[in-house]
């Protein structure tokens, strides 16, 4: 059946946007990944799927920039970058857009990424512990 | 009921190790965070596209006090001689997954062949660290 084979392509495209959405990926890749004129596949994503892959692309990005606020400590400009995007300015406009507030708010929101993460609690105590520290042995040789 | 969460990667340089399985392997960031009270410890994981449940925990070598250095010294010499930890990895196409790879870098110490359980191949992370990546074979019928 040529329809049930020409979705199976658009799944392609989309599983790449969904599996490489942090290489500099556009519509146009996404386009030659399914085989499809770009115009043409972008009629046929968007009747598959229900939105443009642009769309598709950007909110996969801006989810996967979301989950790195909430769990790591990089900074934003880092994360846009992580996340396929080249301009931090249209970053922050389509996250803000998107989820109401700003990519800083919306991590301010959250507890502290390393209270966030579920570090074990062996490695916590294993790194936690201090250094035995003497006064007496501790070499200090300008003291008298 | 007990799932895998993740499994710990002892890596020689998680700046590195990071570049490696994001850029080359095509893995996500899951978490990185440092933590200054920790003396500076760097909680690293990265997992596959699409599997969010199960991840690999990238984790440098610690020092004093929590590994002396000679320890931490024999665990670098395990790693270095691909002694310290494997991973076994899945994928739909190996042979694709193999040419994508290679493409990208990855140096494979074996090229795809076809086993009794399916294909599969093998690299190494730049720790030395042994990755295998597995087409299983489809069990079908009765």
């Amino acid at each position: 059946m040529v329809f049930v084979s020409r979705d199976r392509d658009l799944l392609r495209a989309r599983d790449l946007a969904d599996g490489r959405y942090f290489e500099p990926l556009g519509v146009d890749d996404l386009a030659r990944a399914a085989g499809f004129s770009r115009a043409h596949f972008s009629r046929e994503f968007r009747r598959a799927f229900g939105e443009s892959p642009h769309t598709y692309l950007l909110t996969r990005r801006l989810e996967r920039a979301a989950a790195l606020l909430r769990n790591t400590d990089r900074s934003v400009a880092r994360i846009c970058f992580d996340v396929g995007l080249q301009s931090v300015g249209s970053f922050t406009t389509s996250f803000t857009r998107t989820y109401g507030v700003s990519p800083t708010a919306y991590r301010a929101s959250f507890p502290r990424a390393a209270d966030y993460a579920q570090i074990p609690t062996c490695l916590l105590r294993a790194n936690g512990r201090p250094r035995n520290r003497t006064f007496r042995e501790d070499a200090r040789p300008s003291h008298p | 009921m007990i799932q895998i969460g993740s499994a710990q990667l002892w890596v020689h340089d998680q700046d590195e190790a990071l570049e490696f399985w994001t850029k080359n392997v095509g893995m996500e960031i899951r978490s990185d965070v440092t933590v200054p009270e920790l003396g500076n410890f760097r909680w690293l994981t990265v997992g596959a596209p699409g599997q969010p449940d199960v991840a690999i925990t990238l984790m440098a070598i610690p020092g004093p006090p929590v590994m002396d250095e000679q320890t931490a010294k024999e665990v670098r010499a395990l790693m270095a001689k691909g002694f310290a930890g494997t991973i076994f990895l899945v994928t739909d196409d190996c042979r694709a997954s193999y040419e994508e790879l290679r493409r990208r870098g990855v140096e494979f110490a074996e090229a795809p062949e076809e086993r009794p359980y399916g294909i599969d191949c093998a690299f190494r992370d730049p720790s030395g660290n042994n990755i295998r990546l597995t087409e299983p074979r489809e069990i079908t019928g009765a």
